[in-house]
């Protein structure tokens, strides 16, 4: 290989000029195809990220109840079939039902939750509310409260709650202050609760309709001593979540549901967002191929007398493939390294340059070592998959003729 | 006698011109070279002498014939036999140097035996660099072929063709594009490997001086043998 390899590094460096020029197109390419990549990438994690930063990966909810019109088949008469009113309903045997989901593989956390709507006032402001009893130290393994904390602590005493920041602030409170939580029928008078901190949940609905209580509160509130209305879990993998959804379902007759189901929409545009940028990347790779091929095919016919003579001292047809191969794989190597580098200013030109509405940058990109590799390691099979119709034409050159050229 | 080096035996070589015509360039040539023979093959042009040297050098198949070189018969199937029995008995000079112009004199004396895969040591290095010295060019070993007069790279290209110590040196009008003078010291150099080394030598030339100055000349005509005289 060392005859080969000195062949090929001394034929690359004699045509300086084409050589720049292709490791340069190599580079561009593969920058292109890191920077896509990882911009991609972090789009994608920041989008989830915001998306379940504030969600439980699989929710579990008692089956609707279905109205069913009691018709004798034979009778042709119409009826209307009303819906029943929704009303707020428990989960029979959940401390049961929560336990066995522990065990699930792939579950990481559950916790249950008493959900219903209410009216928060205060003084003048009255805010239709999303009230969600929790246990926290459960929740906080779902949902990171903590990190959304921006005022006060916490914490979720009886008589306390945590409210959103938009909500605090459309009814004039912060934290310290009291609010009233009514669900609105005529025997709730209300009660009130201090507000013990301000959530951020990175989602202006959220935002301005989350309000949250301890369970046993909002037990009481919704009339559900000891009940639940949905089990909350988290998952290891959010990918994973639709397959552990499915065997989450085995465990009870409840309605489970993933959020790659509740948010399809995201998720398609998710999976377009990956196929473009597959697409962009088999296309770079083959213009980058048919550069290097077209290079070297133009290198063979320069060399063609070298290759006769080297042919006549002796390097065989094997040899000769070799030492294009290697151009290919080398043009291949060195592009796809300055490639990197490229890629690696780009992201951090990115991350200084471009930047949200607020001035703060739009979403972290991360250059992984595994990307760099897995790009240079491709290019540079690319590079030598592109030689090989230039490295069979100089092997079979027919070194007598070849001379005389 | 001596072993031969070299046994052509009822060599023909024909091209195809266009699809029916063909044209007999060689018609039945029977030659053996002994070893460390220095030999000198003559003819006007066209009478087949490249050809017959590219057959000699494996370079191409003749169309019938057998070609037996350092005891060993050719045979055309397998291309990689072919260049291995090259690159270990063969050495060529030809009419322009052929030297690789992006390689310096030392590395173009080391190439045959880089093909032949060896790992260039102190000690390769050091014969390479004795054989330069040999020809005279001790002090152009870093210099490319360009930056050499066309003796000076006539010489590196008989160094190159020494160094696997060939059996056989082909050498196709060595001195044709060179004066009276610098062709009469390739001439010494290359006689002195043959007397050092015992190398045989094949040399074409239209040089009657030089052709005088061979053990043997071998006449080619319209593709026949026409005359073998021995000095």
């Amino acid at each position: 290989m060392r005859f080969e390899l000195q062949i090929a590094l001394r034929f690359l460096r004699e045509g300086r000029t084409q050589s720049a020029l292709i490791v340069g197109g190599v580079m561009v390419g593969v920058a292109v195809v890191i920077f896509i990549s990882a911009l991609i990438a972090g789009l994608q994690a920041n989008t989830i990220a915001r998306t379940l930063g504030a969600q439980a990966h699989i929710v579990v909810k008692p089956v609707e109840p279905v109205a069913r019109a009691q018709l004798n088949p034979r009778d042709t008469g119409v009826a209307t079939v009303q819906t029943a009113p929704r009303k707020v309903r428990s989960i029979d045997n959940w401390q049961q039902v929560a336990l066995a989901y522990e065990s699930v593989p792939g579950v990481v956390a559950v916790s249950p939750m008493v959900s219903g709507a209410a009216i928060a006032i205060r003084g003048e402001g009255r805010n239709s509310v999303a009230v969600a009893g929790i246990d926290l130290t459960h929740y906080d393994r779902i949902v990171d409260l903590r990190d959304k904390l921006v005022a006060g602590t916490l914490r979720l005493e009886p008589g306390e709650a945590l409210v959103g920041v938009t909500l605090a602030r459309d009814l004039g409170a912060s934290v310290g202050d009291r609010i009233t939580l009514t669900t609105g029928t005529v025997a709730d008078q209300g009660d009130q609760y201090q507000i013990s901190g301000t959530l951020d949940l990175g989602n202006r609905e959220l935002n301005r309709r989350a309000v949250y209580v301890p369970l046993r509160t909002a037990q009481s509130l919704y009339g559900l001593p000891g009940g639940v209305t949905s089990i909350d879990l988290r998952v290891q993998d959010v990918f994973s979540a639709d397959a552990v959804a499915r065997q989450v379902a085995a465990v009870a007759p409840l309605l489970v549901e993933s959020w790659m189901t509740t948010n399809g929409q995201l998720l398609s545009a998710l999976d377009a967002q990956s196929a473009s940028t597959g697409i962009i990347r088999i296309f770079v790779s083959i213009v980058v191929m048919l550069g290097i091929a077209s290079v070297l095919v133009v290198a063979v016919v320069q060399k063609t007398r070298e290759i006769g003579i080297l042919r006549a001292m002796g390097a065989s047809r094997g040899q000769m493939t070799r030492v294009f191969l290697l151009q290919g794989s080398l043009v291949g190597l060195v592009g796809s390294l300055l490639g990197a580098m490229l890629a690696t200013l780009l992201v951090f030109l990115f991350g200084v340059f471009v930047r949200g509405a607020d001035g703060n940058a739009l979403f972290p990109i991360t250059l992984t070592a595994n990307l760099l590799l897995l790009a240079c390691v491709m290019a540079t099979l690319c590079g030598t998959l592109a030689a090989i119709a230039p490295a069979r034409r100089a092997a079979r050159l027919d070194p007598a003729l070849a001379m005389r050229a | 006698m001596t072993s031969a080096v070299l046994k052509l035996t009822a060599i023909r070589k024909s091209y195809n011109i266009g699809k029916a015509v063909e044209a007999e360039i060689l018609h039945g040539i029977d030659l053996t070279l002994a070893a460390g023979e220095f030999t000198a093959l003559i003819g006007p042009s066209g009478s087949g002498k490249s050809t017959l040297l590219n057959i000699i050098g494996l370079l191409e198949p003749p169309t019938s014939g057998n070609v037996e070189i350092a005891g060993h018969p050719v045979s055309y199937s397998d291309d990689d036999t072919l260049t291995r029995l090259r690159a270990e008995t063969l050495g060529f000079v030809f009419q322009f140097h052929h030297l690789l112009p992006a390689f310096s004199a030392l590395e173009n004396v080391l190439m045959p035996r880089m093909i032949n895969g060896e790992k260039i040591t102190e000690k390769v290095r050091a014969e390479a660099m004795q054989l330069l010295a040999s020809v005279g060019l001790k002090s152009a070993e870093s210099k490319k072929p360009a930056e050499l007069s066309g003796g000076m790279q006539q010489r590196v290209a008989i160094a190159r063709a020494l160094a696997i110590k060939p059996a056989l040196v082909l050498a196709d009008e060595p001195t044709g594009n060179l004066d009276t003078k610098t062709a009469d010291d390739i001439f010494v150099v290359l006689r002195r490997f043959n007397r050092e080394f015992g190398t045989s030598f094949l040399i074409v030339t239209h040089d009657p001086r030089l052709a005088a100055t061979c053990d043997r000349r071998v006449t080619l005509a319209d593709g026949k043998i026409v005359r073998d005289d021995r000095t």
